[in-house]
C-alpha cells in the first residue's frame, strides 16, 4: 500500500524503480533493437501471409524468424537458469547434447535403413527416448559437478567436446532422412496454423516450468544452494542433489530443443547442428540480468532474453552480415547488453535518472 | 579543525532507502586516544566506518584530517587508505589462498614488479616485532583464525596509518591473544596513532579506551570521558533508557516442572564425528538448559554439529525420547524435532540474497517438502508473526536479509527455528557480535522457552551469560568432554579450575 502510494507521489522514485528491476534490462534492449530496424528500414516488421509447398497458410516475416529460432532458445535458457542458479556455473555441452538427442531421435524413426520410406516408430516414442538419453547425459554433467566437485564449465567441457562423435556414432556416421512431411511439423508449421510449431512448444515448456515453479519448492531450493550452500545444508537441503537435478532438468530442455532442430531439417548435420547455441544460451540467462555465478534467478527475464539474442541474430543476418563475421559483430552488441544489465551500470543509470530528476526540480 | 586531533567528523549524514542510517552525528579522534564507538546493532556504528573509510558515500556533512585545511573528500577504500586511514574489520577481509605476505602486501604500493624475497623478509620483521605466531610464506588459510585476524591489523599497522579503526577485532580471539591485541594497541597509542575501536565487549572498553562515544538509531547520544561513565550508564545510554541490572534475569530462572520433567528427550553414546572430537556421551531432559563450555576451539560447537548431523558422524549412538535414531544429515534430525542455530551466522546462518521472509520459512518448508510450498499468504503469516514476536528491525519481509544489521540477522535465524516448533533447540554462539539489548532478549527467550518445555542447549564464549542461563555445563578441553557442572557448582572459578583441569595435572 505505502509503496504504490510512494511511486504515485514520485515520479523519480518510480522510475529508480523500473529501471532497478530485473526484467527492465531485456526490455530496454529489445525496444532499442526494434527502434533501430524501425529507424534504418521499417520493411523488418513485415510480416506476409503465403502458401507453403504443401499449400498450408504460414506467416512469414523477420519478426517470425525470432519467434521461430528465439523459441528453441527460449527452451535451453529455462535449464540453463536452473543450472546456473543452482551451481553457479554453465553448461557449456548444450550445442553437442542437442546432437546427440536429434541423433538418438533419428535413429529410432529409421531403424535400421537410414532412408526409411516410412517412420518405423511413433515421433513420441523417439522423443521419450531421446529425453531419456538426454537426461543421462545431463546425470553425467551433473554427478561431475555436483558429486565430484568439478567446476561446470570444465566438466562440461567433456561432452562439448566428444559429444558429437557420439552422435555421428549413434548413426554410424550415416546420413538418415526422414521423407515423411509430418515428421517436419515440430520444426515447421501445423498444417492451418501459421505461427511457426516451435513458438507453441516453447509455450508449454514455459508453462510448465511455470507451474514448477509455483506448486514446487524448486525456485527456492536451487536459489537457497546457489546463494549459501553450507547454509543450505543445515536446514536440511542436500546441495549436491539440488545441483544434480538442475542439470538433469536441463537434459530435458535440450531434448526438446533437439527434436525442433532434427524436424526442421528432417535430417542431421553432426558438426553443424546448434553449433555455438550454448552461447547464447548462456547470454540468455545473463542478458536477463541473473548473475552467472548463481543464486537468485528471474526466469522470465531468461525467456525474454532469449528472444532479444534472436533479435539480434536476425538483425545482423538482416543487414547481410557475413555468417563468418557475425559472431564478432554480435559480441559487439552483446558486451554492451551484458555491461548494462550488471548491478553497477544500473547504478549509474539510477543516479543519473536521480540527477535528471533533481536538475529538473531546480528548475521548477 | 581542534588542536590535537586527527579526525573530526561534523554533521554526517547517510540515507538508505527508507532508513536514516546516520542523522547528524559528529565524530572526534585526537592523537594518540583509544576511542570506543558503542552502541546496539543498528545504531549507525558500522554505517559510520563505512562512511569514513569510503565503503558508503555519506549524503551529508565533512570529514576534517589533521594535516588537511579543507574536507576531505573519500569515496574508495584506497582514498581512505591513501589518507592514513587503515581498517580491520570484524570478518576477515583476507585472502585464505595467499601467502601471509600476500596477503600484508597485496594492492599496496605501485607497479607489478615486486621483490618477493624482500617482501617476505620484511613481512617475517613485523610479524616478530608484533609476536604474531606466523610465517611470511605459509599460507594464510593454514593460520587459525586469531593468527589470520592479526594478520589483518599487522597489514593496517604497516601502511603507517593515522587512523586504525579495529571493528570487532577480538570477536575471535582468546582471552590471551585480546591482551596480545591491547598490548599492541597501547604501542600504536603511544605513537600517536588515533584508534577507533568497535566491540561489544564492555570489559575490554573499560580496559584500554580512553574515550566513548556512542551512537542510538542513527543519532550520536554524546561522547564521554571513560572514567565519568560506569559500565550501568554506558549500557542505559545505549538502550536509551533505564535498565536494571542485567543480571537480574538470573533469578527469573525457574526449572521447568511439569509432569514429564526429568524425561530424556535426547541421548547421545560415543558419539564421534569427522571434526576431531573424542567420542563423548551426552543427554538433555526435557525443559532443561544446558551448556558446552570451554577455550575457542576447544570442540564446543563439534559436539553439537555431531548431534545435529551437521559433521559426518563416524560412531555412537543417539536416541530421542528413548528411541534409537540414526541421525547422518541435517534434515534426519530437523525430522526428530531437533533444531541448530549455527555458530557462524554469515557462512552458515543466512541466505544472504534471499528475503527475510524466505529465510524465515526456509528449514520449516524443507521439512514440508519439495512438493508443498507454502502459499504467499501463507509465507507472509508466518513472516509478519516472527517480525514481531522477536522484533525484527527490518523494512519489510520481501528486505534481503544481508541488508539487516547482525543483531536482526540473528534474530531472523532463530524465527526460521522457532517456526519448525523444535523439541530440542541447539543455540552455538547466538549473541555473538550482537548488541548488549539483544542479548538479554535472547537470554530471557531461551528461559522463556525452556520454561514452557523445551530443551535448550546453549554455547557462548561468555561465561557470566552461561551461568545465568544454564542449569548444567559440560566443560571441555582439547576436544574432550572434561567435565560437568551442575547447581551450586555453576561459578566462574569451577569453571576456570575444571577448564584448566588442576586436578589432573
Amino acid at each position: 500500500m505505502s509503496q504504490a502510494k510512494q511511486t504515485a507521489n514520485k515520479g523519480s522514485f518510480s522510475l529508480s524503480k523500473i529501471v532497478r528491476n530485473q526484467i527492465f534490462i531485456p526490455i530496454a534492449a529489445l525496444l532499442l533493437l526494434a527502434l533501430f530496424n524501425l529507424i534504418i528500414d521499417p520493411t523488418f516488421f513485415k510480416v506476409t501471409l503465403g502458401y507453403n509447398s504443401a499449400g498450408d497458410p504460414v506467416l512469414s516475416g523477420y519478426l517470425m524468424t525470432i519467434l521461430d529460432y528465439g523459441s528453441e532458445l527460449a527452451i535451453l535458457a529455462l535449464g540453463m537458469t536452473l543450472v546456473t542458479a543452482a551451481s553457479g556455473g554453465q553448461d557449456i555441452s548444450v550445442g553437442a547434447a542437442i546432437a546427440i538427442a536429434g541423433s538418438v531421435i533419428l535413429r529410432v524413426l529409421c531403424g535400421t535403413n537410414s532412408r526409411p520410406e516410412e517412420m518405423q516408430a511413433p515421433v513420441i516414442v523417439a522423443f521419450l527416448i531421446a529425453c531419456v538419453v538426454s537426461m543421462l547425459f545431463g546425470a553425467f554433467n551433473g554427478a561431475l559437478v555436483a558429486f565430484f566437485k568439478i567446476q561446470p564449465m570444465v566438466a562440461t567441457l567433456i561432452l562439448f567436446t566428444a559429444g558429437r562423435s557420439i552422435a555421428a556414432w549413434i548413426n554410424n556416421n550415416e546420413l538418415p532422412i526422414i521423407s515423411d512431411p509430418s515428421f517436419a511439423v515440430y520444426g515447421g508449421f501445423i498444417p492451418g496454423v501459421p505461427i511457426p510449431t516451435p513458438f507453441f512448444i516453447a509455450m508449454i515448456c514455459v508453462l510448465v516450468t511455470a507451474l514448477a515453479l509455483k506448486f514446487t519448492n524448486l525456485g527456492l531450493y536451487t536459489q537457497a544452494v546457489g546463494i549459501n550452500e553450507s547454509s543450505s545444508k543445515l536446514n536440511g537441503l542436500n546441495p549436491a542433489f539440488i545441483k544434480f537435478l538442475s542439470f538433469v532438468l536441463l537434459g530435458l530442455c535440450v531434448a526438446v530443443a533437439g527434436l525442433i532442430k532434427v524436424s526442421r531439417l528432417s535430417s542431421i548435420n553432426y558438426s553443424v547442428i546448434a553449433k555455438d547455441i550454448e552461447m547464447d544460451a548462456i547470454l540468455a540467462v545473463a542478458l536477463g540480468g541473473n548473475s552467472l555465478s548463481g543464486g537468485k534467478f528471474n526466469m522470465t527475464a531468461s525467456i525474454l532474453g532469449a528472444y532479444v539474442i534472436q533479435f539480434l541474430t536476425t538483425t545482423l543476418y538482416k543487414f547481410n552480415v557475413q555468417s563468418d563475421a557475425l559472431p564478432a559483430y554480435k559480441a559487439v552488441v552483446v558486451i554492451i547488453l551484458v555491461v548494462m544489465s550488471t548491478p553497477k551500470a544500473r547504478e549509474i543509470l539510477q543516479s543519473i535518472g536521480q540527477k535528471l530528476k533533481r536538475t529538473e526540480r531546480t528548475v521548477a | 579543525m581542534n588542536e590535537g586531533s586527527v579526525l573530526e567528523m561534523r554533521g554526517i549524514e547517510k540515507r538508505f532507502p527508507g532508513v536514516v542510517a546516520l542523522n547528524n552525528v559528529d565524530f572526534t579522534l585526537r592523537e594518540g586516544e583509544i576511542h570506543a564507538l558503542m552502541g546496539e546493532n543498528g545504531a549507525g556504528k558500522s554505517t559510520l566506518i563505512k562512511v569514513l573509510t569510503g565503503v558508503y558515500h555519506k549524503d551529508e556533512g565533512e570529514i576534517y584530517l589533521k594535516g588537511h585545511d579543507i574536507p576531505v573528500a573519500i569515496y574508495s577504500p584506497q582514498d581512505a587508505q591513501h589518507f592514513g586511514i587503515s581498517t580491520v574489520y570484524q570478518e576477515i577481509t583476507l585472502c585464505p589462498n595467499l601467502s601471509v605476505a600476500e596477503n600484508m602486501f597485496i594492492g599496496r604500493g605501485k607497479g607489478l614488479r615486486r621483490d618477493w624475497k624482500k617482501m617476505n623478509a620484511k613481512a617475517d620483521k613485523i610479524l616478530q616485532s608484533l609476536g604474531i605466531p606466523a610465517q611470511a610464506t605459509q599460507e594464510l588459510s593454514s593460520c587459525s583464525l586469531a593468527v589470520q585476524q592479526m594478520v589483518a591489523i599487522a597489514r593496517a599497522v604497516d601502511m603507517d596509518c593515522k587512523v586504525l579503526i579495529l571493528d570487532e577485532p577480538t570477536s575471535s580471539l582468546d582471552d590471551q591473544e585480546v591482551q596480545k591485541l591491547f598490548g599492541l594497541m597501547r604501542d600504536l597509542k603511544a605513537k600517536g596513532v588515533g584508534i577507533i575501536f568497535v566491540t561489544h565487549f564492555l570489559d575490554q572498553v573499560y580496559e584500554v579506551c580512553d574515550k566513548i562515544t556512542v551512537l542510538r538509531d542513527g543519532q550520536l547520544v554524546g561522547e564521554y570521558v571513560i572514567e565519568d561513565l560506569p559500565r550501568v550508564k554506558l549500557v542505559s545510554k545505549m538502550l536509551g533508557k533505564e535498565m536494571d541490572d542485567m543480571s537480574d534475569i538470573k533469578n527469573e530462572s525457574t526449572a521447568y516442572s511439569g509432569k514429564d520433567a526429568g524425561t530424556r528427550v535426547l541421548e547421545a553414546t560415543s558419539l564421534e564425528s569427522n571434526a576431531g572430537i573424542k567420542p563423548f556421551d551426552f543427554y538433555i531432559n526435557k525443559g532443561e538448559v544446558n551448556g558446552f563450555t570451554g577455550l575457542l576451539g576447544s570442540g564446543r560447537s563439534e559436539c553439537v554439529r555431531a548431534i545435529f548431523g551437521a559433521d559426518r558422524v563416524l560412531g555412537g549412538s543417539v536416541s530421542v525420547n528413548g528411541k534409537p535414531v540414526k541421525i547422518r544429515k541435517p534434515i534426519d534430525a530437523m525430522k526428530q524435532g531437533i533444531a541448530y542455530l549455527p555458530e557462524d551466522r554469515k557462512i552458515d546462518g543466512i541466505v544472504g540474497d534471499l528475503s527475510v521472509r524466505e529465510n524465515i520459512i526456509l528449514a520449516l518448508q524443507v521439512m514440508k517438502g519439495f512438493f508443498k510450498p507454502f502459499t504467499k499468504a501463507q509465507a507472509n503469516a508466518f513472516a509478519d508473526e516472527y517480525i514481531k514476536a522477536l522484533n525484527i528491525k527490518t523494512a519489510s519481509a520481501d528486505t534481503p536479509i544481508k541488508s539487516l544489521s547482525g543483531g536482526n540477522q540473528q534474530k531472523v535465524i532463530l524465527a526460521r527455528w522457532l517456526l519448525t516448533h523444535p523439541d530440542y533447540l541447539i543455540l552455538d554462539e547466538p549473541t555473538r557480535g550482537i548488541d548488549v539489548g539483544t542479548k538479554v532478549d535472547i537470554q530471557k527467550l531461551v528461559l522463556k522457552l525452556a520454561s514452557e518445555g523445551m530443551s535448550i542447549t546453549f554455547i557462548s564464549s561468555e561465561t557470566d551469560e552461561m551461568l545465568r542461563t544454564c542449569s548444567r555445563l559440560i566443560v571441555m578441553r582439547d576436544r574432550r568432554v572434561v567435565g560437568e557442572l551442575r547447581g551450586d557448582e555453576l561459578t566462574q572459578n569451577n569453571i576456570m579450575s575444571t577448564i584448566a583441569g588442576g586436578e589432573e595435572l
